[in-house]
């Protein structure tokens, strides 16, 4: 165990953990946009900036990312701290002012008038999604392409995905509600990604209920048989 | 003493025909007969006067040579050594001609520690490198150093890292040695990206040995096994004579297996770059080298611990590396005595922009802006006054006249509101605009963000579109509140180096000149008439005969011809403002308001 300080309560942390995590465990509250606890952390939303205090000397870092030393003293709530965050929150609202998620953590955060002209983008290049396809579903259908203001989520090429399992991971994770996702006419179809699979309908009800793809992407990962899933979760 | 032909075949030099000076001298002297080594050479550095040619051994200095001159410097300097008057460079100051290079103003005020054997070898020759004292660093450092050894001297020498932040050398070394693994690697960043550098590219190209035996010293000091040289694709003779380089050591056994009869083995492999300036962090440079895109991951675990493919990764820029034999062979004391209390050694300067001697110099830290601009640089261009000069690249800072006595070292410059960077020096004059040039650092900038992190990738852009605002007569005072508090954030937030420190251009100006972003707002006139949406050119009637100049360099037909000894007109509507007129124009009857 490592000891801390995160505002004045000294703190007992696993070592490997982040500031982050040890402040969560704590109760102490730290804004998180592009964080998730079951995806690696990549600092990229910059909400969770804490100041490190070092004698008389400061530096702001990352909670997500920093990992815990002995003696480490940490700062969530300076005015620092604060202006940082609400400049960035204003950055965001900026280019996505409907997102609901956003305007909330915004007034949490004391965002009046957003300074800057406002667009209409919704996605905020957090990046869930793309950690989530790769490092929970394990499939990789989607990544990053171009740089700096042009940068955008993307499949391989901009083209239709071929891999892509339709198990809408990608739309389970989304703080925007970007990535859409709709079941019609015995079809998934996630327009983000330009899929439409087809559902296979349940062995038992009849009811289309999972893409053909994503059954076979289970029951390859879990080394099931050939005749595994035909049942709709509601009939098992 | 061997007669020798030295031809600069640096970037400038050659671009301006010296490849062709180099043939024409080589079937010359096949052809005469004539005893003379021929050098095809680096980067000499005085780029303006191009191309240049030296003669040695007593260093007669041709410069603005031709390939037409190249039968006439043979027979008459090479072969019967005379002098060719109308080659020799003039003195602007004295308007003396001066014969030999060691008199040129230009070169007398430097000290060409790394440089210097530029305009004296060839590249592509091991021989020639060897011949001038080389790799004895590296035999010195295998056969009578411990690697502890090596550490120790270059911890006492005091160098900092040449690529932008100044880090103590020594103990980022120190750090990959101490690191565990059993696979470190050494790499070397010659991924040059600053508008208006090429220092880095220049002694790739010129001196590939001088790099190379630097970091074979490096990696037997912290222990790696493996190197990378990572150079810009956009390098191509610097790609091109690193290979060779690293295959001529590697036949001598300087680099390879057991490295002159030592247990030390070390290999090395050039890698090209992606074309991104963001490649050059450190980060970002290890996942290209790996393959995945050029981004910057947090710091917080440094690379000396996990790098390159998450192991101990030591990176230097070249031309540390370069520094690295000269402290070895001369030892510790001796380089700590050149340079400043916190700046040891020498450092490599670009000059470009509203200079008079562009090119590339080297001069112990710790000289003046002034020395640097004025003695070196021969000041500024058609006696123009200085207006400011921006260091340390995109994201330095710009300094303005009353600094020009500031002493050039890594803690000054950032006391300034600057930063050495990797020694890019863009001098302006008074017809420069600072929010024209905050404008355009912001633009490269937005263009080579990675897009990662939002403060950098939305911040840049915002201040980007404010600064572009101000120059167009579209803002408000209160905006310049709003730049100061966004480039903080951007400052504070950023992931990487290159946010961190991308508000510098705008917050400099703002500090300096901050009367010029005023004018803009309040007066919405540019005072160096640059901004085109704030400026509009005259026509003064009294001044104008009616020669007709302007009308032929008007690209858009905007300025009508009235007859002879009659003043031209200008049609507002149509005149785009590119200043062509104005350029035109020997009579001032074209004016800016």
């Amino acid at each position: 165990m490592v000891k801390i300080n995160i505002d004045g309560n000294d703190l007992e942390a696993r070592e490997g953990s982040t500031v982050l995590e040890v402040a969560r465990e704590n109760n102490i509250d730290i804004p998180t946009l592009c964080y998730h606890p079951e995806l690696t952390p990549s600092g990229d939303c910059r909400l969770c900036l804490v100041e490190l205090v070092r004698g008389n000397r400061s530096k702001m870092v990352v909670s997500c990312l920093y990992p815990v030393e002995p003696g480490l003293v940490v700062k969530t709530n300076t005015e620092r701290v604060q202006t940082d965050r609400r400049m960035v929150m204003q950055l965001l609202l900026s280019i996505c002012p409907g997102s609901e998620l956003l305007q909330d953590m915004g007034k949490k955060l004391g965002v009046g008038k957003v300074e800057f002209p406002v667009e209409k983008n919704p996605c905020i290049l957090c990046g869930l999604c793309v950690k989530a396809c790769k490092e929970v579903v394990g499939v990789g259908a989607i990544g990053f392409a171009q740089r700096g203001t042009k940068r955008v989520v993307t499949t391989p090429f901009d083209e239709p995905s071929g891999t892509c399992i339709g198990c809408g991971s990608c739309v389970f994770v989304c703080p925007t509600k970007f990535v859409k996702m709709e079941d019609k006419n015995g079809y998934r179809i996630i327009p983000n990604w330009g899929v439409k699979l087809k559902l296979v309908n349940c062995s038992k009800c009849g009811t289309p209920f999972a893409p053909e793809r994503q059954l076979e992407h289970i029951r390859k990962k879990l080394k099931l048989p050939a005749d595994a899933l035909t049942v709709c979760p509601s009939c098992k | 003493m061997t007669l020798t032909i030295s031809v600069c075949g640096g970037t400038g030099c050659s671009a301006q025909g010296s490849g062709d000076m180099r043939q024409a001298f080589e079937s010359l002297i096949k052809e005469k007969g004539v005893k003379a080594k021929l050098l095809f050479t680096g980067c000499h550095g005085f780029c303006e006067n191009g191309p240049l040619v030296v003669i040695g051994p007593k260093k007669i200095f041709y410069n603005k040579v031709k390939a037409e001159d190249v039968p006439e410097i043979v027979e008459k300097t090479v072969l019967r050594g005379e002098v060719i008057e109308r080659l020799l460079y003039v003195d602007p100051a004295t308007n003396k001609r001066v014969v030999y290079e060691d008199d040129v103003p230009f070169y007398q005020k430097q000290q060409r520690l790394i440089f210097g054997l530029n305009g004296k070898i060839d590249p592509t020759k091991i021989e020639d490198y060897i011949a001038a004292g080389g790799y004895k660093g590296l035999e010195k450092a295998l056969q009578q150093m411990t690697p502890q050894g090596v550490l120790e001297e270059v911890k006492k020498s005091g160098i900092r890292g040449r690529g932008g932040a100044g880090f103590p050398t020594g103990l980022k070394w120190e750090a990959t040695r101490k690191a565990h693994g059993d696979l470190k690697y050494i790499i070397a960043n010659c991924d040059e990206g600053d508008p208006g550098a090429f220092m880095d590219r220049s002694l790739m190209e010129g001196n590939p040995h001088s790099v190379i035996e630097g970091m074979i010293i490096a990696g037997y000091t912290i222990g790696a096994s493996e190197g990378y040289i990572y150079i810009r694709n956009e390098y191509p003779l610097a790609v091109q004579n690193t290979s060779v380089a690293l295959a001529q050591a590697e036949e001598i056994g300087f680099l390879g297996k057991n490295i002159l009869g030592s247990d030390y083995s070390l290999s090395i492999t050039v890698n090209r770059g992606g074309g991104a300036f963001i490649c050059g962090e450190s980060t970002a440079l290890m996942a290209s080298l790996e393959g995945k895109a050029g981004e910057p991951r947090a710091k917080y675990i440094h690379t000396s611990e996990r790098g390159l493919y998450d192991r101990p990764s030591n990176l230097n820029n070249v031309e540390t590396l370069a520094n690295i034999p000269h402290i070895v062979n001369r030892g510790a004391g001796w380089f700590s005595s050149v340079g400043t209390a916190g700046s040891k050694g020498t450092k490599i300067f670009s000059l470009v922009g509203k200079i008079n001697n562009t090119g590339l110099i080297e001069v112990p830290m710790g000289v003046t802006l002034r020395e640097i601009i004025y003695d070196i640089g021969g000041g500024i261009k058609n006696n123009k006054k200085f207006k400011a000069v921006q260091t340390g690249g995109p994201s330095g800072g710009c300094i303005p006249e009353s600094l020009l006595d500031l002493k050039v070292d890594f803690d000054e410059l950032a006391r300034a509101g600057s930063m050495m960077g990797s020694g890019g020096m863009i001098i302006m004059d008074e017809n420069t605009c600072m929010v024209d040039i905050a404008r355009y650092f912001l633009g490269f900038l937005a263009e080579e963000s990675c897009g990662q992190c939002v403060p950098c990738r939305e911040g840049i852009k915002r201040l980007l579109e404010i600064v572009t605002n101000i120059a167009e007569g579209k803002a408000e005072m209160g905006d310049l509140d709003l730049l100061e508090r966004l480039g903080s954030t951007v400052c504070d937030a950023s992931l990487c180096g290159l946010g961190q420190t991308a508000p510098n251009p705008v917050l400099s100006t703002l500090k300096y000149f901050r009367d010029e972003y005023v004018a803009h707002i309040v007066d919405r006139k540019c005072p160096a008439g640059v901004c085109k949406s704030l400026i509009r050119y005259f026509i003064v009637a009294e001044n104008c005969p009616g020669c007709g100049l302007c009308v032929k360099a008007c690209p858009v037909k905007a300025i009508t011809f009235m007859g002879k000894k009659k003043p031209v007109v200008l049609d507002q509507d149509m005149c785009t403002k590119c200043g062509s007129c104005f350029d035109a124009c020997k009579l001032k009857a074209v004016e800016v308001r």
